[in-house]
């Protein structure tokens, strides 16, 4: 059999392979807490908050003063690309009573709650950047947590959810989020998504990283799709109306900044369209392809962190925006694949973080910040593994998987990742596979109340406006544990939709004249006397990777507003 | 301290250069992309044909063929590798319409699935789909499966489908696979696989409001407790809140 690595990789590999049977069995210990804040303090980029290269404080809008990495300051410290002057908001497009944005998990779980709440399809509008259900929720690998274990309870994931998030989470979303966790299992159950389950109906659970009870449910390691695409297939066969490839660039406001719908761009016409809304919620997911800290990223191509911009125009505030996911298993190798997400299942089922020289260097289901600082940790110290593209990675032993489950359990219960790596001829169900962190998920965002109101700094919430999802904060704190994520997404989705509906049937459509866009103006006089010089327009909506000698065909490039997001990467 | 990490999905040019044909007109790029970043290093700005850039999506399925190879191959652009002399056209979109359905209308057995799709009926087992799938799936078993009114077998078949499209483009029953599957795994999680009988307790048990007066106390605790509590259950132990009076939270 050939080997599936160069040989300078697999002198490495071999070093692992001599410590594996007594690894097979070690008991790792756990790092204290504070442990854990001296590794992060050393080696993790979200502790860097003096370096301007990372960090540095917004110098506009409602959250001014507060310290975010320096690529949200950069979307934020923007001139919004829709020039108000521009824009005929008096022909109306479509009439929304909910106006969703985004259709990942919690924009489709949006659009179903407020639908059963007595909305009906044809009154919900619906924007998507690219095509229906593009979105990071349809990517999640690993699984969902929910407390309906025998040793479990909503107390005990509460303090998971809490310490997972440094203590620093909103108790009362907390709380609202373990609550509904058994109950949103068994809505997708009732919708059909195919969990694993033991031959008697009962849920197969893992442990999550950072958690003291197994909660994860699976469905293989494609849990993300089978959810999103189950909740997709739900809102077409109700009659969801979506306007695809139609990102939402701005919302519209009236003189008490109320929101009363958005403005989209159709990305192939190359033309706005005008919603006009009772009700409106930003599901827009998060922000991995700003490439924060100058990280990979797993994130879809559209994750550019446009509801937060939108919204903070609107007034809202941004909480825990300081604090970014780096995943400690991002693929190191092969090149065609660096950043891509290597599932924590893969931990949850055995495997081991290794270095180069074969030593498990922390237990393998700390908090990702844990292990993703540890990670840097060893490759500074020199005990990392260097690619030919100069790529560094340390181990994740998945060899480990087999030898503990018997033969096949890798192949079963990863299907996805045996699959990446079969496509460059690596069976990672016997040899290990290279890792480093990868930029994985936005813990901050919009701030929220228990309605899923987006709120202002005060804490009042701003008039029709909801949102839900990754592109909120205040739920995992500074740190969210894996499986939280479409647990969050479902509980405040709905929420979101709830609310939203409950709200439009007590609100007139807003008239013509309600429809405005001067919070823009406003914010870019502040931007303009705040002393930013800058030309960068945002949001953002998809990120250049255009090659640096871009050999483009005749007639591209033209000027158009999407065009001027341009120097934001180059 | 380290600085900022320098593996960003700028596309590093390392070394060799091949030529690819985008819809017929050649461009250099480096031997090691993916043909989704090889349009991009080529100057095409991606809309269509693009999304999670991962392969859980489908959305970029491309057809290519080969220097002097007849064969039409269909892959998925962001999990391929670019080859010298390949031919590549993405497919923006693959045309079907998706039924609307109420699965609680409907029962778990293949005259549902045949009452929506009647052209199952007329697979020819050709293997076409089973050869165009790029996650190695066979939708010709999945679809025989169904006509045997094995829809366990079937959904299990084409668990990992990503709707990519390359199947129905190729069949020459026209079926739109993507939408078959999707009905016939809501069948199955929804009529075949049993139900979590310890979730529905769980959701009874909340929904009665057994948690709320021990939450309540819970919520308010000072964050050292909480500590203390958190290491005490991460060890296994059950919870055991200090003794307090309901409501009277510090
Ligand atoms: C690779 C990967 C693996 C993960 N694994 C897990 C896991 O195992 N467990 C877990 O709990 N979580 C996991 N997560 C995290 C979780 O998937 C996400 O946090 C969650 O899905 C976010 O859901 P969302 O609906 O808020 O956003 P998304 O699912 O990202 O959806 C956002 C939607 O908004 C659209 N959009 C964006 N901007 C605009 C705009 N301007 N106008 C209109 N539409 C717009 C997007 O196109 C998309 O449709 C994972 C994430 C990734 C990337
Ligand atoms: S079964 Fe068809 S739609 Fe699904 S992944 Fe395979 S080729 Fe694509
Ligand atoms: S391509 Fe169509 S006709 Fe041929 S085997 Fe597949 S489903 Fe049957
Ligand atoms: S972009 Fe999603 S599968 Fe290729």
């Amino acid at each position: 059999m050939t080997e599936p690595y160069p040989e300078y990789m697999m002198e490495s590999v071999r070093k692992v392979e001599a410590t594996r049977e007594e690894r097979k069995d070690k008991e790792f210990d756990r790092v204290s807490d504070d442990e854990a804040m001296e590794i992060l303090k050393e080696w993790h980029p979200d502790y860097r908050k003096s370096d301007p290269e990372f960090f540095r404080e917004i110098a506009v809008g409602p959250s001014k003063g507060k310290t975010v990495p320096t690529e949200v300051a950069n979307v934020l410290e923007a001139y919004p690309w829709v020039d108000p002057k521009s824009v005929d908001l008096s022909v109306i497009e479509h009439d929304a009573e909910v106006f969703v944005i985004g259709t990942g998990g919690a924009g489709l779980a949006a659009i179903l709650w407020a639908n059963n709440e007595g909305v009906k399809m044809e009154d919900i509008v619906v924007s998507t950047k690219l095509r229906l259900g593009d979105s990071n929720s349809k990517m999640s690998q690993g699984g969902i947590q929910a407390c309906d274990g025998e040793d479990d309870s909503p107390l005990i994931h509460w303090l998971d959810v809490m310490s997972g998030g440094h203590w620093t989470n909103d108790r009362t979303l907390a709380r609202q989020l373990v609550m509904n966790g058994p109950s949103m299992i068994k809505w997708m159950e009732l919708l059909g998504a195919e969990f694993d389950k033991h031959d008697d109906g009962g849920m197969q659970e893992l442990m999550a990283g950072g958690a003291s009870r197994k909660r994860i449910h699976s469905c293989k390691d494609y849990t993300g799709l089978e959810l999103e695409r189950v909740l997709m297939d739900e809102a077409l066969s109700r009659g969801m109306r979506v306007l695809e490839f139609c990102p939402t660039v701005s919302l519209l406001t009236d003189d008490s900044s109320n929101v009363t719908g958005g403005l989209v761009w159709n990305l192939e016409t190359e033309e706005y369209h005008v919603v006009r809304a009772k009700t409106t919620v930003i599901a827009t997911g998060g922000f991995g392809r700003l490439h924060v800290a100058g990280f990979p990223t797993t994130n879809h191509y559209g994750a550019t962190c446009d509801g937060v911009v939108m919204a903070y125009r609107a007034g809202a505030d941004i909480v825990h925006m300081q604090s970014t996911q780096y995943h400690p298993t991002g693929a190191a190798y092969p090149e065609q694949i660096v950043g891509l997400l290597i599932t924590e299942k893969c931990r949850s089922m055995g495997a081991q973080l290794v270095d180069a020289e074969g030593e498990a260097f922390i237990y393998p289901l700390e908090t990702r910040d844990v292990e993703s600082a540890a990670e840097l940790r060893q490759i500074r110290e020199g005990k990392g593994v260097k690619t030919s593209t100069g790529q560094m990675g340390v181990w994740l032993d998945t060899p480990l998987i087999d030898e503990i489950r018997g033969e096949g359990a890798f192949e079963e219960g990863l299907a996805a990742i045996h699959r990446l790596y079969a496509r460059f001829d690596i069976d990672a169900s016997k040899y290990p596979v290279l890792v480093h962190p990868t930029l994985h998920y936005q813990n901050g965002g919009i701030a929220i109340n228990a309605d899923a109101q987006a709120i202002q700094p005060n804490g009042e919430p701003i008039g029709r406006l909801f949102t839900a999802g990754e592109t909120t904060g205040g739920v995992h704190g500074d740190n969210r544990l894996m499986g939280n994520s479409w647990l969050e997404l479902l509980v405040y989705g709905r929420r979101a939709g709830i609310s939203a509906a409950r709200l439009a049937s007590k609100t007139k459509m807003p008239r013509k004249s309600d429809l405005k866009l001067t919070h823009l103006t406003r914010y870019s006089e502040e931007l303009q006397k705040s002393g930013v010089k800058t030309e960068r327009c945002s949001p953002i909506i998809l990120p250049n990777y255009l090659g640096e000698n871009t050999m483009a065909p005749v007639g591209y490039g033209k000027e158009t507003p999407f065009d001027r997001r341009l120097d934001l990467f180059t | 301290m380290p600085s900022k990490d320098t593996t960003t999905e700028k596309n590093e040019t390392t070394g060799n250069l091949v030529t690819v044909y985008i819809m017929g007109k050649p461009y250099e790029v480096p031997s090691e992309l993916t043909i989704m970043k090889a349009q991009e290093y080529a100057g095409y700005r991606l809309i269509r044909g693009v999304g999670c850039r991962g392969g859980f999506c489908g959305a970029c399925t491309t057809i290519y063929r080969k220097r002097e190879d007849y064969k039409l191959y269909i892959d998925l652009a962001c999990q391929t590798k670019v080859e010298d002399g390949m031919y590549l056209v993405q497919i923006p979109f693959v045309p079907a319409e998706k039924p609307q359905w109420n699965l609680e209308d409907l029962e778990a057995n293949s005259d549902s699935i045949i009452h929506f799709f009647p052209e199952i009926t007329r697979c020819v087992s050709c293997n076409a789909c089973t050869q165009a799938c790029p996650q190695n799936l066979s939708p010709m078993r999945a679809i025989q499966a169904i006509r045997r009114n094995d829809l366990k077998m079937a959904a299990d078949l084409s668990f990992d489908c990503v709707s990519c499209g390359a199947c129905s483009v190729r069949c020459p029953a026209e079926i739109t696979h993507y939408h078959v599957f999707q009905l016939v795994r809501r069948l199955v999680g929804r009529y075949v696989q049993k139900r979590a009988e310890h979730t529905a307790e769980r959701v009874k048990e909340i929904e009665a409001g057994e948690y709320d007066a021990d939450m309540d106390i819970l919520v308010g605790l000072p964050e050292e407790e909480l500590k203390e509590l958190f290491v005490r259950i991460r060890e296994g132990n059950p919870l055991q809140l200090p003794e307090r009076e309901v409501g009277k939270h510090d």
